[in-house]
């Protein structure tokens, strides 16, 4: 049995652009030339939970989000305009 | 693919609109003369609302304001999460290039409201909502004018009112148009799983388009078989469209899906050889002349990198510039974005400049590579879909025009790229081609 893997997400609304977390976590976080953190791969390897999880309590917009990963969605997007 | 039995069914059909410009509104008399009467389930009756959420499944109906999610997916989505309190019809239709809910409202508002009353009873909702622009006037009208029949037949089966929203161009994405008729402010918010349904405030909200409402609205009458009696194979049912371009008779039309692009831009009447369409609205994707013979569907042009959408087709001359336009498009929609998300702030406004320099002529040596490093890296990174759009339909521009690409950036831009546009929205609204 493999334990679900902590996700890491931005919320890209509440992100301001401090930079905190891909000072603390560069493993997964890059900045953008604007500033803004890119996260190419969200599964968090276990070794790194424990950074994560105080990158996500340093962000001072609450804008990183750890989460278990979501049941898969059907086909198409869901309401866009 | 367009099976030789689709093909021998007509393109243009009458379900939604009329095919011929009617003199006047469809008010509720002739609506019922001509669809017969809508039995709206009871909230309780469990059995015929199951019924009923399967017919819309079978149907193979799916979303028609620009997201093509299947219908019945998101219905069920929201009733095992407990159903809603408020449905929302989404009239705002902050696309330029369409105008097809415009004209839906205008002509057949029986159609919209009879989807919205069964949408409201299969989700459990007392209330529902019609969203429209705030300068939106004729629309308000004719919503009034249409709730004042119904009042007078058969008294208030669900309570229907409308919403004033602010213009602007992601208003109508649904968590922007949820977050304002819940909290007054017009902005997108994130929502990190998106199979979950809007919630805010601790309220649920489904917001469905009006079209889609319209078509919910036969099925319940009609049937899942009678729905695919136009369109295709895993696209059924008829889609209305938004012609503009370089067309003698844009407008409105309605047509089965799965006809070839190029019969559907056909309807508007070419006025010169089409070197690309834009499929699916300013966010969409330009197609080039090899595309006019893929199927108009989701599965049909899916293989050329664009989606019905919202059925905005904007067909571009060969006497224009593909680049211009698309620098044009890419400002309007750096302007247009919610201002919330650094990708999209940032980003958006950096693809439009690039993108104006190649079209004026006056690319440096890294124009084109930063526009390929930010296409790369904008996407996927706001709250909405907003950038994604933007990086769609500046990706498709780069590879359907790369020829006038590379003479543009040698500082050899054509001859067209000053010639005026062809995104003035024009008066679209209305059935088209009946004249």
């Amino acid at each position: 049995m493999t334990r679900r893997a902590l996700r890491l997400r931005i919320d890209p609304v509440a992100c301001d652009g401090y930079g905190y977390c891909a000072e603390l976590l560069p493993e997964l976080v890059e900045l953008d030339e604007w500033g803004y953190p890119i996260v190419s791969d969200p599964v968090v390897p276990t070794a790194l939970e424990a950074l994560a999880r105080r990158c996500a309590t340093a962000c001072p917009r609450n804008a990183v989000l750890l989460e278990a990963p979501a049941p898969p969605l059907p086909a198409g997007r869901p309401g866009a305009r | 693919m367009a099976t030789d039995a689709l093909l021998r069914r007509p393109l243009r059909v009458a379900r939604l609109l009329s095919v011929e410009v009617p003199a006047a509104p469809i008010g509720l008399a002739e609506h019922l003369e001509r669809h017969g009467p809508l039995r709206v389930a009871p909230r309780r009756a469990g059995a015929e609302q199951l019924a009923l959420l399967d017919e819309i499944g079978r149907s193979g109906l799916t979303g028609r304001g620009g997201g093509g999610f299947p219908t019945a997916a998101k219905l069920t989505m929201i009733r095992q999460a407990g159903g809603a309190r408020l449905l929302i019809v989404n009239a705002t239709e902050g696309e330029p290039a369409s105008a097809k809910d415009k004209t839906l409202l205008t002509y057949a508002p029986h159609l919209v409201l009879d989807g919205a009353e069964v949408v409201a009873g299969l989700i459990g909702a007392t209330r529902a909502l019609v969203a429209l622009d705030e300068r939106d006037a004729p629309r308000r009208a004719a919503l009034r004018v249409a709730l004042g029949e119904r009042a007078a037949r058969h008294g208030v089966r669900v309570e229907i009112g409308a919403v004033a929203v602010p213009p602007g161009y992601v208003h109508g994405e649904e968590s922007a148009l949820s977050n304002f008729v819940l909290t007054g402010v017009a902005l997108p918010f994130f929502r990190p799983d998106k199979s979950k349904p809007l919630q805010r405030r601790r309220q649920r909200t489904l917001v469905q388009n009006a079209e889609t409402l319209a078509h919910v609205a036969l099925i319940a009458r009609h049937g899942a078989a009678w729905f695919a009696t136009a369109g295709d194979k895993g696209a059924s049912g008829s889609t209305l469209v938004t012609l503009s371009g370089s067309l003698a008779h844009p407008g409105v039309f309605e047509v089965a899906l799965g006809h070839p692009l190029g019969d559907v831009v056909g309807l508007g009447a070419p006025t010169e050889a089409l070197q690309a369409v834009l499929v699916g609205g300013y966010g969409g994707s330009w197609v080039g002349p090899g595309a006019l013979g893929a199927p108009y569907s989701k599965a049909g042009l899916g293989p050329h990198g664009a989606a019905p959408g919202a059925g905005v087709l904007l067909a571009l001359g060969e006497r224009h510039c593909g680049i211009a336009e698309s620098a044009r498009l890419a400002a309007y929609l750096a302007r247009q974005g919610a201002g919330q998300c650094g990708p999209c702030v940032f980003g958006l406004p950096a693809l439009a400049e690039d993108l104006g320099r190649l079209a004026r002529g006056d690319a440096d040596a890294g124009t084109l590579e930063r526009l390929e490093r930010r296409l790369a890296t904008i996407a996927g990174r706001g709250g909405c879909g907003h950038p994604d759009g933007a990086v769609r339909m500046v990706k498709s521009a780069l590879s359907v025009f790369c020829e006038d690409v590379a003479r543009h950036r040698a500082g050899q831009p054509c001859p067209w790229a000053s010639a005026p546009s062809l995104l003035a929205p024009a008066a679209l609204e209305g059935p088209g081609g009946g004249r």
